[in-house]
This record gives C-alpha cells, sequence and structure tokens, in this order.
C-alpha cells in the first residue's frame, strides 16, 4: 500500500508571531520556518505504518512556493521515500489545497492519506474534511490511533467528551491528532539520504486546478491585550480579593 | 436570506454550545431554523424548537445520523444548504469534523471558529493560537461556519415554540461505521459552558495530585481542566485539554495551577473574565496574563485555598 502525506510550511512553532504594522498579515520575512508539528506527526505514522510492514511507499506533498521543497526534504529526512512540490505563489486556502491534493491522489492512488488535523498558522482544521468530501473517501480526522487491516482502517479520534472509535473502507483519509506519536528527529546520515531522493514538481495548471482563494483578509490585527494584574501574597488574600475585589466566587 | 444551525445534541438534549450558535445565527440577520440529525432524535428536535428566536426546525430522523458521522450527515447539510445564505454549526470536535466536508462538497470555502461577525459576509477569527485576529470577507453564495461558542452568549434555551418539520437526506453512505466510545463521566460542569474552570499542568507531578484540585472545584461548582503537558504526561485524559487545540473556554474565573503558560494554553483561556495563577515559577508566562496571582508551591497553595474558601 501506498500513502501519501500532505505537508505545510508554517512559522516555526516556537517563534512569538508579530503582526504586521500595515495590519496586512503577520511578519515572516526572516523569521523560522519549520514543518507544521501536525504534520510532523502525520509524517510519523506513515513511516511507522511502513515499518510495521503494512505499507510499501510514502510520498509526502506540499504546495506553495519554491521553500516548501525544504519541508518536502525534512519529511523525506524522516523517512519519506520521495516528494511532490506543487509550485505557486499564490495564498493557498484549505479548499484550493484540498483540490490540489485530490488531483497528486487521483495519480498516486495512494491507501490512505495523511495530514495533521490543523496547521498552527492559520488554525483552519479543515483540509483534511475537504479533501475526503472531493475524494468521495471516509475520513478519521483527530486520530490518536490507527489500526489498517483487511482494507479497513479503525481509526480512535479524540473528540470533546472522550474518545470514539470509527470503522472506515479504506482508502481513507486521517487527520492526525497529537497524540497520535511522537515525531522521531531526522539523524544526520538520513538528511544526507534525503538530499538524493526525489521530488517532483508540479503546477496547479498541470492538476487542473484553479488555487484562487475565496475568501479577502480584510486586516490582521494584535488581539487585544489584557492588563497587568496582582501578586497576592497567601491563598486567604487570594478567597478576599475574588469574593470582594473581583466578585466572582 | 435564513441562516441554517446545525444543532449539536445527545438525541435527548440539545449541547450548550448550540445556544451559542444560534445567537451567533440571528446576529447575522434572517431567519434561524436549526437542523436536529441523530436517530431517535425528535426530544432535542422538541428541546431546539424551544430556544427563543428560532423560527423553525429541521428534524432529520435516521440511524445513519446516529452517530454524527461525518461521512453521512455532510451530503444532508450539504443538500439543505441550498435553501439558506449561511450554514453554522458550534467550532466543537463535532462541528469541525462535518463542516469542512460540507462546504467541499458544496464547492465553498469554510471559515473556522469565527469569533465576531463584521457584517453578513465579514467575520472576525484568531490565528495563530490566538495571537492575531483576521478579518475575512467570503464571496461565496453559501457561507459555512464554525463559531466560537465563548464569544457568543447563549440563546435563552426556552421561549420560542417553533414548527418541527421533518427533513431527509441521502443516509448511510456505507463509507463509515461506528464503533464505539469512551465518554468521560463526571458529575462537574462541562468544561466549555462552566461559570469557573480549574485546570492543573505539568506542576501536578500525577493524576493522583488532581484529586487536590477537585477538593477546590467541589467548593467552588468549577469544572476541571489541563495543560497539554498534563495531558501528554497522562494525568488525565485528552478531553480535559484547555489550548489551541484542545477546547476554548471563556468562564468567569480560570484557575491555571502548576501551568507554565505556554502559548498553545494561552490560546484557550485567555478570554475568561478573572484568570488566577498558582505557580511557584514567578518568571511563568502565566502570570502575564493573571489578574491574580500566587507565586507559592502548590502543594501548600491548594489545601490552604480550599481552607480559606470554607471560611
Amino acid at each position: 500500500m501506498k500513502l501519501l502525506v500532505a505537508v505545510k510550511r508554517v512559522i516555526d512553532a516556537n517563534v512569538k508571531v508579530r503582526v504586521k504594522a500595515d495590519g496586512s498579515g503577520v511578519e515572516t520575512a526572516n523569521v523560522k520556518m519549520a514543518m507544521n508539528p501536525f504534520c510532523e506527526i502525520a509524517v510519523e505514522e506513515a513511516i511507522r505504518l511502513k515499518e510495521a510492514g503494512k505499507a510499501t511507499e510514502i510520498v509526502a506533498v506540499s504546495a506553495g512556493p519554491a521553500a516548501c521543497q525544504e519541508t518536502i526534504r525534512t519529511a523525506l529526512a524522516m523517512g519519506a521515500d520521495r516528494g511532490i512540490h506543487i509550485a505557486t505563489d499564490v495564498e493557498l486556502q484549505p479548499l484550493a489545497v484540498a483540490k490540489l491534493l485530490k488531483a497528486v491522489v487521483d495519480k498516486e492512488q495512494p491507501g490512505l492519506v495523511i495530514l495533521g488535523k490543523q496547521a498552527i498558522d492559520d488554525d483552519c482544521n479543515q483540509t483534511g474534511q475537504m479533501l475526503a468530501a472531493l475524494l468521495g473517501w471516509p475520513q478519521g480526522t483527530f486520530a490518536s490511533k490507527l489500526a489498517p487491516a483487511d482494507g479497513r482502517v479503525t481509526v480512535t479520534r479524540e473528540v470533546d467528551g472522550g474518545l470514539e472509535t470509527v470503522e472506515l473502507k479504506m482508502p481513507a483519509v486521517i487527520t492526525a491528532d497529537l497524540r497520535l506519536n511522537e515525531p522521531r528527529y531526522a539523524s544526520l546520515p538520513n538528511i544526507m539520504k534525503a538530499k538524493k531522493k526525489p521530488i517532483e514538481s508540479l503546477t496547479p495548471a498541470q492538476l487542473g486546478v484553479d488555487p484562487a482563494p475565496r475568501l479577502k483578509t480584510l486586516r490582521v490585527v494584535e488581539p487585544p491585550k489584557r492588563k497587568s494584574g496582582v501578586k497576592v501574597k497567601s491563598a486567604a488574600e487570594l478567597v478576599d480579593k475574588l469574593r470582594n475585589e473581583a466578585k466572582v466566587i | 436570506m435564513a441562516v441554517l444551525v446545525l444543532a449539536e445534541h445527545d438525541n435527548k438534549e440539545i449541547k450548550p454550545a448550540t445556544l451559542n450558535t444560534v445567537t451567533a445565527a440571528a446576529r447575522i440577520g434572517g431567519d434561524v431554523a436549526v437542523l436536529v440529525a441523530g436517530a431517535g432524535c425528535r426530544p432535542a428536535a422538541e428541546a431546539a424548537a424551544r430556544i427563543a428566536g428560532v423560527a423553525r426546525v429541521l428534524l432529520a430522523d435516521d440511524p445513519a445520523y446516529g452517530h454524527g458521522l461525518a461521512e453521512n450527515l455532510a451530503p444532508l447539510v450539504a443538500k439543505l444548504a441550498a435553501g439558506f445564505g449561511h450554514v453554522l454549526a458550534p467550532a466543537t470536535s463535532a462541528g469541525k469534523n462535518v463542516m469542512p466536508r460540507a462546504a467541499a462538497l458544496l464547492d465553498v470555502a469554510q471559515i473556522s471558529d469565527i469569533s465576531g461577525i463584521e457584517s453578513p459576509d465579514t467575520f472576525v477569527r484568531s490565528i495563530y493560537a490566538g495571537n492575531a485576529l483576521a478579518t475575512v470577507q467570503s464571496s461565496d453564495a453559501i457561507k459555512i461556519l464554525t463559531v466560537r461558542a465563548t464569544a457568543f452568549d447563549p440563546a435563552p434555551a426556552e421561549g420560542g415554540s417553533a414548527p418541527i418539520e421533518a427533513v431527509t437526506g441521502p443516509g448511510d453512505g456505507g463509507l463509515s461505521r461506528f464503533v464505539g466510545q469512551e465518554l468521560s463521566r463526571s458529575e462537574r460542569p462541562e468544561l466549555t459552558s462552566a461559570r469557573i474552570v480549574i485546570s492543573g499542568g505539568r506542576g501536578m507531578q500525577s493524576g493522583e495530585n488532581f484529586k487536590l484540585l477537585e477538593t477546590v472545584a467541589d467548593k467552588l461548582g468549577a469544572a476541571i481542566g489541563a495543560s497539554r503537558a498534563a495531558v501528554d504526561a497522562g494525568f488525565v485524559p485528552n478531553d480535559y485539554q484547555v489550548g489551541q487545540t484542545g477546547k476554548i473556554v471563556a468562564p468567569e474565573l480560570y484557575v491555571a495551577v502548576g501551568i507554565s503558560g505556554a502559548i498553545q494554553h494561552l490560546a484557550g483561556m485567555k478570554d475568561s473574565k478573572v484568570i488566577v495563577a498558582i505557580n511557584k515559577d514567578e518568571e511563568a508566562p502565566i502570570f502575564q496574563v493573571a489578574d491574580y496571582g500566587l507565586v507559592a508551591d502548590l502543594f501548600q497553595a491548594i489545601p490552604e485555598l480550599a481552607a480559606a474558601l470554607d471560611k
């Protein structure tokens, strides 16, 4: 079985993002970029399925500007076999990414597509569900456990009330939640090896997809700041403040 | 143009986040219809009909919709959406699962987790874990939205008397099957709608130590939450997690105990009205958002807090 993993290049999770003064977005110039953490979990899960003998090949796909190839290289260094870069400088929104991925899935015919459940830049949490809809495949979102067997995949999902288990017909789309696994670091030899792994480059036009955005961002601002509070000396003083000053208990 | 709200329910009762979503729908303008899709869910539809401000209830009662499987529910939502300008659902795990799928079936964008409505086509939502607020405008004919419940007041659960109409959808597509669930049982208020939340972090050191928080929670009638670190360490189940990828809460009072205040956690609670932080590290970032900070060893401070509440 072939696995397709989608990976997104985002501002590194450890960077404090700054809103641009002109309200057009957040500062990305000279900011450290990295693979979206949920995508790392998706890549790791694919590698574990391959190591367990349940998959034969892992294809890592990313869409966006040329620098996305670095993110694909990271996936290859972790253990993916080859990459596909969909090159575009257009601002990509989830529906467009889902359409691009669908076109790649139609070509590659994987048994599972694994994505992160959301990207930590736009916090949308949509692409996997949209891809599943376009393909007419079932979806195992927010997965914390995955067990493919006999043409079906059993998925444990993290839901608001606890955990839910569903069984999906394969092929299927999976989106990874935090506790699916702990992604590995790429070793130096594997980083070197990854440089020789192939990355195919495609364009939205070659895939027959119009990636134009449907939503226009009018402005981006900083959220209102909380005013600084006070330190109390004891639990008794805290209770007094909550009762008599804040009046919340 | 009318607005459709996808209700969250357990076939018997309407979940609280639905009420906040009805408020958001009313703010967009036009008649508000509520879709109750489930199995044996007429009691929930009757509860939806009593929500103040609801003009009609659509009842899709079919075993295919019993467990909220997105593969079955999204085509129903997409079919019904044709008669509406907007379709809204709470931004819960259920809403996040089904709404993007419905949007893609309609070839429209979905706008996630909106916290503000500027006009019928322009919405405010947080990005980068709440470090920025984006105002976005949609050019699609049908707007599919998920709603951050804490950003809108709940509509009154009583006061309406909307008619209930039966509707049908494509039913079971045969792609997926519900196998089972392990839901946390608790006598305490539900985390996302509780008036007071007390959360523990890595500083709690063990799941056993969360009992300390329970004594305080019992005295305050509070829900118990946790940071991602505490969930990852296995102290408490996943559904306790407050944060960017867990639950978003905005109670009257949020008490953070042994939580350093990672940005992902702050994203889930910084809209709380009053924030209290108890942490032995006075440099912990949580103190930057706290209205009241107590620098203390929690194992000493929490029993003292419990005692002080009794006075």
